[in-house]
């Protein structure tokens, strides 16, 4: 493993207002992986929303107290493939003709990792001590997997969980409906698409499923939940930092 | 239509943010073209030698519903096309192509078999042609319009029979078409020089007549291939008919034919 | 056809309450992206092959004045005839002038995207030339009265009874009680039904995939043999293309033929890949006497230099169209017009304005498999999100998403203000929802509550239980 390195941890606006039990499950990981971790209090959102509202003037007021909020650490990691995403790839993309922001978006975009491929592909973990008696499936987030080529990462740390049974999702690599914004503009696509994952989700008998975004986890959640479902829908890294007996499932009944 | 002409091609040059392009540059562009260097070629066919080409070609051709049969000598033709058409139970006539290549076939060693040369018509049921090439790298043939070759030949027929040779079959498209530059009697893709100057350049490489303006009538020969050299239909057909468009369930026979049967003459390698 | 992109929203409702179109959509959603990607595991080049047919077409399109100019000499070398047209009507009127020239009736048409674009069909009709779609899936939907819903594969939204339908409404020279069950008697029937309107054609349209400048030859990509019949039977072959579609030389069209037919329908190559050039030649038992060449720019030429250039790069292949959780939900008649799906949403607002277009390119997640399958590496998710910078400068999206925006970025900007409120919010909610740990209904939240519930936050926002901690820790 590397030597030690100052994380500071990207929280995410959906962890930090719905479920912050993912930010203590990456602390704790990023902690076994041999990091500091700290957490910038001046961050709320990555950009996001005015960024794909066509908001470039706000998106780039955002990213500049992004910027400003993350400077020094050695890595800046999110425990989501849309807001590292939204960093690593669209942060320089805004500051295109504005070299000296641009050349500090470059360099935050260096730093900037999502969670789980931040612990394989920099901290070079390729196991987790975690048990966790299930089969479950994996949904690919979409940001994660095609602009940061999350893929394989997850489920080599998954494979090493003890009592997890891991079956693949058919079509998991397609979008769930959540698109942010989308889901609100464009409801009855929405619940087409989620309605569609879920039903590819339980027709692979998986007691669970995972996924490294907590909006499609919300998404997916909740259709599952509206149709009786008893499919445990968690963020990967509840699974992988051993934490799962610590908080319900997403959109479950406190036990 | 100038008026049109004129605004479209201003409308370009206004969003590239530029006027018409400097002599050096279309001087450049017309050698990029004379020299039509090859892009990547695939290595499926490019690395086979001819028996693995051939094969190949064989492979893929019937991967896309083509039956192939395989005679020693074009002495053998006449009685394959003869056992084909009886085995698909179809009617011993067919019209033939006027093609020269086509002349030292023995026909008359199949007089029950009825052959007219000639362009097909709206009721004629099967057809036989020769190719100009065959391209392993897909099981594609190729095949040029020329007064002894109409296309109707090849779309108006239920059945289509083509008599390829072995010599002919090439690895790449690339291949027939510098076969179609030679039967024009132009300069085929010149190799490469040995410290090649980057695609974007062109550099005339072969392309001595890679003159800017210098639009000579009929012959203005910024490309290698004259287009009074190009027959008027090339046509790369790759299987018979098909089409996908109910339910996706693909159907042979769409409107081109529904059956394409390839006679493979082993020949010995062609020189040159 | 008139554009009903303005009504995207209840187009995609209608699509969706369809149960013929889901279950036709069903069928091709899977299909497709399986078959493309078998094709290209069998071409370990592929990916190299995407990277220079992006290249081949940036450079032409770099320097599309000097290939148009090439091209059309050598087009007017070989005895063919070319003609420009800025707009939908000039092209509409230049192709009419050509077919009455020819005293035309019938004229059979190939499929082509741009002459829906252009409405041809109509305006042949409307001036007493009958247009004949030979294309299977063109001549159902023409039947049928409505547009095409899939760029190279029209009638994908109908399921076989539908056509058998059109079929016994339009062939009524044919038994009433002939069997009509399967594709395969369909087929044959669309066959027989079309093959005395080949022969007796005054005039061929086709399109073009490519337009070769080095030789002056323009190209289609078919599987029917239609497009073929079309362009070698009438007296007068006419290709109504757009601008973009030049390609430098025979090489350089090698290596996007390589990419379509794979992207497309996941064949190594279509069934016919034909390159014609100018009219028959002396000697020729057959072939058209006349060759002309449309040549439409239609608010092509303004898209360069842009941001939205690289969209000229597209060689129509559907990829993007097929590998689209919105197109499989809604199909394609829910974009409003010609071309559907991703790269509808980045074409029809350059073509229609935005104005008309605008819902197209702001109805995506940006999921991104899209540029992902795109053979020639288009940015497509970006390009909408080109759209919507232009929508918003124009203040074009509704009130309610503009200002909700405008609170969320206003208090995104003042970290003490938003880590109260998250505090605020996660205790209520957490507390409202705790005890089931979901919501079934929430005011304000209604669109999502109506199909899904929505998790309760745990209670405590995590900044602030991170706050906490440090303390305990003596940490800050």
């Amino acid at each position: 493993m590397p030597g030690p390195a100052r994380v500071a941890l990207l929280v995410t606006c959906l962890v930090d207002l719905f479920r912050p039990s993912v930010g203590f499950a990456a602390v704790k990981l990023l902690e076994q992986a041999g990091c500091t971790v700290e957490v910038p209090r001046a961050q709320t959102c990555c950009g996001q929303p005015a960024y794909n509202s066509g908001d470039r003037a706000d998106a780039k007021a955002i990213a500049r107290q992004v910027i400003a909020a993350f400077a020094g650490y050695d890595y800046v990691v999110a425990p989501s493939g849309s807001c590292a995403g939204m960093v690593k790839l669209h942060y320089p993309e805004l500051f295109a003709d504005e070299p000296p922001s641009l050349a500090r978006a470059q360099e935050l975009a260096a730093r900037t990792h999502e969670l789980v491929s931040f612990l394989v592909d920099v901290r070079g973990l390729d196991s987790v001590a975690a048990r966790w008696q299930r089969t479950a499936t994996y949904h690919d987030a979409c940001s994660g997997l095609r602009e940061l080529g999350v893929k394989q990462q997850p489920r080599r740390l998954l494979a090493s969980v003890d009592g997890l049974t891991l079956t693949e999702l058919p079509g998991a690599e397609v979008c769930c409906g959540f698109g942010g914004t989308f889901c609100i503009k464009y409801p009855e696509i929405s619940d087409k698409m989620v309605t569609d994952k879920a039903a590819d989700i339980t027709a692979t008998g998986a007691d669970a499923v995972l996924a490294g975004d907590l909006g499609c986890l919300l998404n997916i959640a909740g259709k599952l939940s509206r149709r009786g479902s008893r499919v445990e829908v968690r963020h990967v890294a509840e699974v992988l930092a051993d934490m799962t007996g610590e908080v319900p499932a997403i959109a479950a009944p406190a036990p | 239509m100038s008026a049109a002409r004129d605004d479209i091609l201003g409308g370009i040059r206004r969003a590239l943010r530029r006027g018409p392009l400097p002599a050096d540059t279309t001087a450049e562009l017309a050698g990029r073209v004379a020299a039509h260097r090859r892009n990547l070629v695939p290595a499926r066919a490019a690395a086979l030698d001819r028996a693995g080409r051939i094969d190949l070609f064989v492979l893929m051709v019937e991967e896309v519903q083509t039956t192939v049969a395989r005679v020693s000598s074009e002495q053998d033709v006449p009685a394959e096309v003869a056992r084909y058409l009886a085995a698909e139970n179809l009617p011993a006539e067919l019209v033939a192509a006027p093609d020269r290549s086509l002349d030292a076939i023995p026909w008359e060693t199949r007089p029950l078999l009825r052959i007219r040369r000639g362009r097909a018509e709206a009721d004629d049921a099967v057809s036989l042609t020769p190719c100009l090439a065959a391209v392993a790298e897909t099981g594609t043939l190729m095949l040029a319009s020329g007064p002894g070759t109409p296309t109707t030949l090849n779309f108006l027929p239920d059945t289509h029979i083509v008599v390829l040779h072995a010599s002919q079959v090439v690895a790449s498209y690339e291949d027939g078409w510098d076969l179609i530059r030679a039967r024009a009697g132009l300069s085929p893709n010149p190799p490469p020089a040995p410290s090649s100057p980057s695609p974007a350049s062109g550099g005339g490489q072969g392309g001595g007549e890679a003159a800017a303006g210098g639009s000579a009538h009929g012959a203005d020969r910024v490309g290698a291939v004259g287009p009074q050299a190009l027959p008027r239909t090339i046509n790369l057909i790759t299987g018979p008919s098909r089409t996908g468009d109910i339910e996706q369930r693909i159907q042979l026979g769409a409107h081109g034919p529904r059956r394409l049967h390839v006679v493979l003459v082993e020949d010995a390698p062609r020189q040159g | 056809m008139e554009p009903t992109s303005h009504s995207f929203p209840a187009n995609a409702r209608a699509g969706l309450a369809d149960p013929i179109l889901q279950t036709a959509l069903g069928l091709a959603r899977t299909g497709f992206p399986l078959r493309r990607q078998q094709a290209i595991a069998r071409l370990p080049e592929f990916e190299e092959l995407r990277e220079e047919g992006r290249a081949i077409k940036d450079h032409t399109l770099a320097n599309l004045d000097f290939y148009l100019e090439l091209y059309e000499r050598n087009v007017t070398a070989a005895g063919g005839q070319v003609h420009w047209a800025r707009t939908a009507a000039e092209a509409r009127a230049a192709i009419l002038d050509i077919c009455r020239a020819a005293n035309a009736k019938i004229v059979t048409k190939g499929k082509s995207m741009v002459a829906e674009e252009i409405a041809l069909n109509d305006h042949l009709e409307a001036n007493g030339i009958t247009p004949v779609e030979t294309d299977l899936g063109e001549y159902i939907i023409q039947l049928r009265h409505e547009p095409p819903s899939h760029i190279i594969a029209p009638a994908i939204h109908l399921m076989k009874e539908q056509v058998a339908d059109a079929f016994r409404a339009a062939h009524t020279e044919l038994a009433p009680a002939r069997p009509l069950t399967d594709p395969r008697a369909l087929c044959d029937e669309a066959r027989t039904v079309l093959r005395p309107r080949f022969l007796a054609a005054d005039v061929g349209i086709t399109g073009a995939n490519f337009l070769v400048a080095e030789t002056g030859s323009s190209i289609i990509v078919t599987n029917e043999g239609n497009g073929d019949l079309t362009q070698i039977l009438p007296r007068v072959h006419i290709v109504i293309t757009g601008i973009e579609k030049i390609v430098p030389t025979l090489e350089d069209t090698a290596t996007l033929l390589r990419l379509l037919a794979r992207s497309a329908t996941g064949q190594e190559f279509s069934s016919y890949t034909t390159l014609s050039t100018g009219p028959r030649r002396t000697g020729d038992l057959d072939g058209p006497e006349e060759y002309h060449v449309v040549l439409l720019d239609n608010g092509r030429s303004a898209l360069l230099g842009g941001e939205f250039q690289d969209m000229l790069r597209c060689l129509r292949c559907a990829a993007c169209l097929n590998h689209c959780p919105v197109y499989a939900a809604v199909g394609g008649h829910a974009y409003g017009w010609v071309y559907p799906g991703p790269m509808g949403a980045v074409l029809t607002p350059a073509l229609v304005g935005v104005a008309e277009a605008g819902h197209l390119p702001n109805a995506s997640t940006f999921c991104g498999r899209c540029e992902s399958v795109c053979p020639v590496k288009i940015p497509l998710p970006k390009m909408m999100r080109h759209w919507r910078e232009r929508e918003f400068a124009q203040h074009l999206s509704p009130a309610v998403y503009r200002s909700g925006l405008r609170l969320w970025v206003w208090v995104a900007q003042r970290p003490g203000l938003y880590h109260a409120l998250a505090g605020i919010a996660g205790r209520v909610l957490g507390w409202a929802g705790g005890f089931r740990g979901r919501f079934r209904a929430l005011p304000f939240a209604a669109g999502w509550t109506a199909v899904r519930d929505l998790s309760a936050p745990e209670g405590r926002s995590f900044q602030s239980l991170w706050a906490e901690r440090q303390r305990r820790e003596g940490r800050r």
